[in-house]
C-alpha cells in the first residue's frame, strides 16, 4: 500500500512475480481446452481401428453431437455466470419442435412464420422463468424444475391428443421446408459436416463477445458475482437475469427448430435429460455453480469434449452405457479444477 | 430546524426531517442534515444508531416514510441508486459494492461502462477502461500492478481507495462514504482519510459516516450525531471540540454512569 500520492510508487515487496504459465492457468477456459485435447487423443488411440483422428466422417459425427450440446450450452453458461440455472432448457427442445410440427402439419402454416411463432414461444417461456425467479426470489433450480415438468407433461399429452401417437411426423410436408432444411439442417460437405456446427460456432462467438466485450457482459458477471453490489452501482440486475432466461429458452427453441427440420419428425420426449448435459458443458468450461465466473469459449470445449465422449465410446467399440460414467467423471474433474482456480482468483478474500 | 439557505445559496444536499420505519421500529426519527460543496459532513453514531438507514435514503436504496430530500434546494425523490447517481450522488459502501471475482477495471466501470460503436452493436470499450483505471489510480497514489487482477485479491485499504477513486472519477458532486475506515489499520485509515480530504479539495461534498470520532473530527466541517434513530445534535466544527464529540458519541450520561459503576467495582475488588 503506497503511503503518499507521489507518482513513482514503490512496488509492494510482498508481491510475488507471476509467470506467464501460472497466469494462463488461472484462466477459466484453459482446463476445458486441455481436457478436450486429451479426450481427442485418447480416442485417437482407443478408436484407432476406425481412424478416429484422420477420418473426416468421424469428425463430422462428433462435431454434430457436440453442436447439439454446445448451441444451448452457450446461453446456459451465460445464465450460470449470471447466477441462475435453467433445468427446462432440455425439454424446451421438444416443446419447440412439437410446436413447429403442429403449426406446419396441423395448422398448415408456412414453416418460416411458424418458426417466428416458435421463437416467440421460447422467449415467452424464458420470460416466465425469469420473472418468476426475480419476483419470488425462489431458487431458479426449483422454478425451472417446475417448468420442466409442466412442459414434459404438455409435450406428451398434447402430442398424444393431436396425433394419437408419441410423435409428430411428416414435418417435411410443410411449405417452405426445403429452404429451411438448407439453412438449418443440411450437410456442408460430402463428409456430412452439418450446418448445425456453424450455428454452434456462430452462437459461441456471439456469446463470447457479449460476455467479454459488452456492457451486458459486465452486468452478467456482476449479477452472478454479487447482485446486491451490482444493484447498488446501478446495474439492472433483474432485467439482466430475465434477459438471460429469455436467451436460454430462445436458443433452446432454435435448437428445437433445427432438430424438427433435421429429423423431419419430433418425439414427445425429445430433449429430456439434456438440461444436465448443458450444465456439465458449462461447468467443464469453467462456470462456477455459485455464479460470477466462467467462460463461453471454455463451454465450447466442454461441449466438444462431451460430443467426443458420446461418439468415441461407440467408435472404440465399448459398451455405450459407459458414456454416463465418463460424463460424471468429467464433471467431477471439472468441478475440482474450478474450485482450485477460483481459490486462486480470490485468494485474499 | 435547519436553515435551508446559507449566504443566499441552497445547500448542495439537504435532508429535512427524514423518518424511516422498519415495521414498528423507528430507524430514523426526523433527522436533518446538510452538506455543501467542498465540505465534509460527518454522520456519527454507534451500531444501530440509524447511520445505514440514513445513507440508504440519500443514495436512493430506500425511500423515507416522511420528510424531504433536497438537492440544490429542489425536492427530489429517488426510486433507485441510479436516480441518485443522476444527481451526482455517489455512495462508497462499507462492502464497497465491488464484486470480488471481477477484475479491477470491470468493477471500476460497473454500471457505467464506456461504450463505442453504433446502435445495438455498441460494445464495452475495454482498452479505454483499462487505460483510465491505470491513470486514475496512479494519480491517487494507488499502485495497481495489473487492472486485470480480481478485486478479491486486493487489501481492504486498496479496495476502499479504488472505490473512492471510482466515485471521484465519475464526477461525483456528493460522495457518501459508509464507514470507510472501520475495517482498517491505523496507517491505512490515515491513507483513506487523506483521500477524503483530496476529494473535498476538488470541490466534492463529502458525507462521511463513521462510529469513530477520532477519524471524523480532523476531517469534518460539520457533525451530526445519531443515537437509536434520534439526532443528538448538528454542530459546526467551531461549535464543538473533540472531547465533547467523543462524549456525545458515547452517550454522555450513560458513559458517566458506566464509569461510576466501574469505579465502584474497582473499589470492591481492590
Amino acid at each position: 500500500m503506497a503511503e503518499t500520492a507521489a507518482p513513482s510508487v514503490q512496488p509492494d515487496e510482498r508481491l510475488v512475480r507471476v509467470g506467464p504459465l501460472a497466469r494462463l492457468l488461472t484462466r477459466p477456459d484453459i482446463g476445458a481446452f486441455l481436457g478436450a485435447v486429451a479426450v481427442f487423443f485418447a480416442f485417437g488411440y482407443f478408436a484407432r481401428a476406425v481412424n478416429w483422428i484422420g477420418d473426416p466422417a468421424i469428425a463430422a459425427g462428433w462435431t454434430d453431437q457436440a453442436a447439439q450440446y454446445g448451441i444451448i450450452a452457450v446461453p446456459v453458461a451465460l445464465l450460470m455466470i449470471g447466477g441462475e440455472f435453467d433445468l427446462s432448457a432440455g425439454v424446451m427442445i421438444g416443446s419447440s419442435g412439437l410446436l413447429l410440427g403442429y403449426l406446419t402439419t396441423h395448422a398448415q402454416m408456412n414453416i418460416w412464420p411458424a418458426m417466428v411463432v416458435v421463437l416467440l414461444f421460447g422467449l415467452a417461456i424464458g420470460f416466465v422463468n425469469g420473472i418468476t425467479v426475480v419476483k419470488t426470489k425462489l431458487p431458479s433450480f426449483i422454478v425451472t424444475l417446475a417448468t420442466f415438468f409442466v412442459l414434459q407433461g404438455v409435450n406428451a399429452a398434447g402430442t398424444l391428443k393431436l396425433t394419437g401417437q408419441t410423435a409428430i411426423q411428416d414435418i417435411d410436408t410443410a411449405s417452405g421446408f426445403n429452404a429451411a432444411h438448407r439453412f438449418f439442417a443440411s450437410d456442408l460437405t460430402h463428409y456430412s459436416f452439418k450446418v448445425k456446427v456453424l450455428w454452434w460456432i456462430g452462437i459461441t462467438l456471439v456469446g463470447g463477445w457479449l460476455l467479454a466485450k459488452t456492457r451486458f457482459g459486465n452486468w452478467i458477471y456482476s449479477a452472478g458475482g454479487d447482485p446486491l453490489a451490482a444493484r447498488n452501482v446501478g446495474v439492472p440486475v433483474a432485467r439482466t437475469k430475465i434477459t438471460l432466461f429469455m436467451m436460454t429458452s430462445g436458443v433452446a427453441a432454435l435448437m428445437g427448430i433445427i432438430e424438427a427440420i433435421e429429423l423431419r419428425s419430433m418425439q414427445a420426449k425429445e430433449g429430456i435429460g439434456l438440461e444436465f448435459i448443458f450444465i456439465i458443458c458449462a461447468v467443464v468450461g469453467g462456470c462456477l455453480l455459485t455464479g460470477g465466473y466462467g467462460s463461453v469459449i471454455g463451454t465450447f470445449f466442454g461441449a466438444a469434449m462431451l460430443g467426443m465422449v458420446q461418439l468415441g465410446i461407440i467408435d472404440a467399440q465399448w459398451d455405450s452405457n459407459w458414456t454416463f460414467t465418463f460424463q460424471g467423471a468429467i464433471l467431477f474433474g471439472a468441478v475440482m479444477l474450478n474450485t482450485l482456480i477460483r481459490s486462486r482468483a480470490q485468494k485474499a478474500r | 430546524m435547519v436553515d435551508t439557505v446559507t449566504n443566499g445559496a441552497p445547500h448542495l444536499v439537504e435532508a429535512d426531517r427524514l423518518t424511516k420505519y422498519y415495521g414498528n421500529v423507528v430507524a430514523l426519527n426526523e433527522i436533518s442534515a446538510h452538506v455543501n460543496a467542498g465540505e465534509v459532513t460527518c454522520i456519527l453514531g454507534d451500531n444501530g444508531a440509524g447511520k445505514s438507514s440514513f445513507i440508504k435514503i440519500l443514495s436512493g436504496s430506500h425511500q423515507p416514510d416522511s420528510g424531504r430530500l433536497l438537492v440544490d434546494g429542489e425536492e427530489v425523490h429517488f426510486a433507485s441508486p441510479r436516480d441518485a447517481r443522476a444527481y451526482g450522488i455517489a455512495t462508497v459502501y462499507q462492502d464497497l459494492a465491488m464484486v470480488p471475482l471481477m477484475s479491477i477495471w470491470r468493477n471500476f466501470f460497473l454500471g457505467a461502462e464506456p461504450r463505442k460503436g453504433y446502435g445495438p452493436l455498441r460494445w464495452f470499450d475495454v482498452a479505454t477502461a483499462k487505460r483510465i483505471v491505470r491513470t486514475e489510480l496512479r494519480e491517487m497514489g494507488i499502485d495497481i500492478r495489473d487492472p486485470d487482477q480480481a478485486v478479491g485479491t486486493l487489501s481492504g485499504g486498496e479496495r476502499q481507495s479504488v472505490a473512492i477513486a471510482r466515485a471521484v472519477y465519475f464526477g461525483a458532486r456528493v460522495l457518501i462514504l459508509d464507514e470507510p475506515t472501520s475495517a482498517l489499520g491505523v496507517k491505512q485509515a490515515g491513507v483513506v482519510l487523506k483521500y477524503v480530504l483530496q476529494a473535498r479539495d476538488r470541490g466534492v461534498a463529502v458525507i462521511f459516516i463513521t462510529h469513530n470520532p477520532h477519524h471524523a473530527y480532523p476531517v469534518g466541517d460539520r457533525f451530526v450525531i445519531l443515537n437509536r434513530g434520534q439526532s443528538l445534535g448538528n454542530f459546526a466544527k467551531s461549535a464543538i471540540d473533540q472531547q465533547e464529540l467523543v462524549r456525545l458519541m458515547a452517550g454522555g450520561r450513560e458513559l458517566a454512569e458506566l464509569e461510576h459503576e466501574l469505579e465502584a467495582i474497582k473499589a470492591e475488588v481492590g
